[in-house]
């Protein structure tokens, strides 16, 4: 890699512009995102910025399982959004349709329709949880970008509802995070 | 010195684009740290504006074909290259020859970035660029009547529209009363809050520069970044005191500048947005009457003397 590339990649990492997209959630994901930026998370420490337009993101957060409405809303989104991109699926509903499987109103999972890189489950994923899959999102977007590598999905572990690190037990209960990481 | 040499060092070194650049980003990083801290947060790391932009001209652009792609490729650039001008006209260093600039030509590079907004949302046939674009128009009549004839004021007091002369003015009521008017306009053409409604995020998505991405946007970000540097740098020239030693009189304009976006940034960061008849009937209504009281005092001295 020359130094423009590393410096690309270095860069890449540490801006992550998110465009969040509702794919028929129920507004519990969504409200934990908008969570993930305010004073307690403080998401914008690590360069994420919540975008108006997807014409300026890297990121796209989707929630929700997937209605049929939905599908050729979010392909045009993820079409609108320039390369090099990445996409989140936050909640248990975008990985395999949670409570809502089989319901005849749905189209999902979501990576029926795009290709997904990091799952960040729960139902709603704690807001550390949502960081640390964004964070990782743009970790692999940079990589990826700067060796053209193929789209590989990351499942991020479950944050327990005890603690996130962000309580005064300073993360002590928290789970360990890289080697439950499960590689689909 | 030649002059030409001075003339092209201030475009180029300081104030201009070696200078500009960096304080842009600065800039940009003391609002959003400013608008954090207030918040309770911690907010972005320094390197923040770089690393954005940095990430922004690695990032792909849509193709698009024909006079309107062109277009959108330009406006940016126009709208950085004209605040990088009006950066390096600003009278910061004593005089030594040369260009000594001139108030007309740097309200007009100032204004040139609005106009630009107002063109790419148009053409970038985005309803919502269209919907900003209106709206950055219908603000832009409104604050500008303030904001010249506040600054015609204060010209108009000293019989001069040369910077150097205007820069050098011993502090008096006219000069306060013209920094004041200068200082409510300015949130309103840097669209900041109150007065975010053209690029009103997640309303109108990003209003005029909802199409543009990748490197257009970085310029797009420059171009805000350096209308930061011109505006408070505009304010810092007009309130410095007159001095001879050239790094006092750069570190004092460095100084006041800083106050200046900590002061606007206080101001956004507790401030919501409001709609676009209250901005255009705050301007028209209440803060005309001062600019009127100033233009014809101001007048009304000339006649005197």
């Amino acid at each position: 890699m020359n130094l423009w590339t590393k410096l690309m990649c270095y860069c890449r990492r540490r801006s992550p512009w998110l465009f969040h997209m509702n794919g028929g959630s129920c507004n519990g994901c969504d409200i934990e995102l908008i969570a993930s930026l305010t004073p307690r998370y403080d998401a914008e420490q690590l360069g994420v910025r919540l975008e108006g337009s997807p014409r300026h993101a890297d990121i796209l957060c989707i929630t929700g399982p997937v209605t049929h409405n939905a599908v050729n809303a979010i392909k045009t989104v993820y079409g609108q959004v320039c390369g090099p991109k990445a996409v989140v699926a936050i909640g248990s509903c975008p990985a395999t349709t949670n409570v809502f499987i089989d319901s005849r109103t749905l189209d999902g999972p979501l990576n029926r329709h795009i290709p997904v890189d990091v799952f960040v489950p729960g139902c709603p994923p704690r807001p550390d949880a949502i960081i640390r899959g964004v964070a990782r999102a743009a970790e692999i977007l940079a990589e990826r970008a700067a060796k053209n590598l193929p789209v590989e999905t990351v499942v991020m572990p479950l944050v327990g509802p005890g603690c996130g690190g962000a309580c005064a037990c300073g993360g002590a209960t928290a789970p360990e995070a890289a080697a439950s990481e499960v590689k689909l | 010195m030649n002059p030409l040499i001075t003339a092209l060092a201030r475009l180029l070194i300081f104030p201009g684009v070696l200078f500009a650049v960096p304080a842009a980003w600065f800039f940009l990083w003391v609002e959003r740290k400013a608008v954090a801290l207030m918040q309770g947060r911690i907010g972005p790391p320094f390197m923040q504006p770089f690393y954005d932009f940095i990430k922004l001209l690695g990032k792909n652009t849509p193709p698009r074909p024909g006079i309107g792609g062109l277009l959108m490729k330009l406006w940016p650039l126009m709208a950085v290259s004209a605040a990088a001008g009006a950066v390096g006209l600003l009278p910061v260093l004593p005089a030594s020859g040369g260009f000594e600039g001139d108030l007309i030509l740097l309200l007009a590079l100032l204004e040139l970035p609005s106009m630009c907004i107002i063109a790419a949302g148009f053409s970038s046939r985005s309803i919502f660029g269209e919907i900003g674009s209106a709206r950055e128009a219908a603000l832009s009549v409104s604050y500008n009547v303030v904001f010249l004839l506040a600054i015609v004021s204060i010209a108009a007091s000293q019989h001069t529209f040369r910077l150097e002369a205007l820069a050098h003015l011993p502090a008096s009521f006219m000069q306060i009363l013209g920094l004041v008017a200068i200082l409510v306009c300015l949130p309103a053409k840097l669209h900041i809050n109150p007065f975010s409604l053209p690029n009103a995020e997640q309303e109108i998505y990003s209003g005029p520069i909802t199409e543009y991405a990748g490197p257009e946007l970085a310029m797009w970000e420059l171009s805000h970044g350096l209308e930061w540097v011109a505006a408070t740098g505009l304010v810092a020239t007009l309130a410095a005191p007159h001095l001879t030693t050239w790094w006092l009189a750069a570190l004092v304009f460095v100084a006041i500048s800083f106050g200046v976006v900590l002061l606007l940034s206080a101001v956004a960061a507790a401030t919501a947005r409001l709609a676009i008849d209250t901005t255009v009937r705050f301007y028209w209504q209440c803060t005309l009457i001062f600019a009127v009281l100033a233009i014809s005092s101001a007048l009304f001295m000339r006649f005197r003397s």
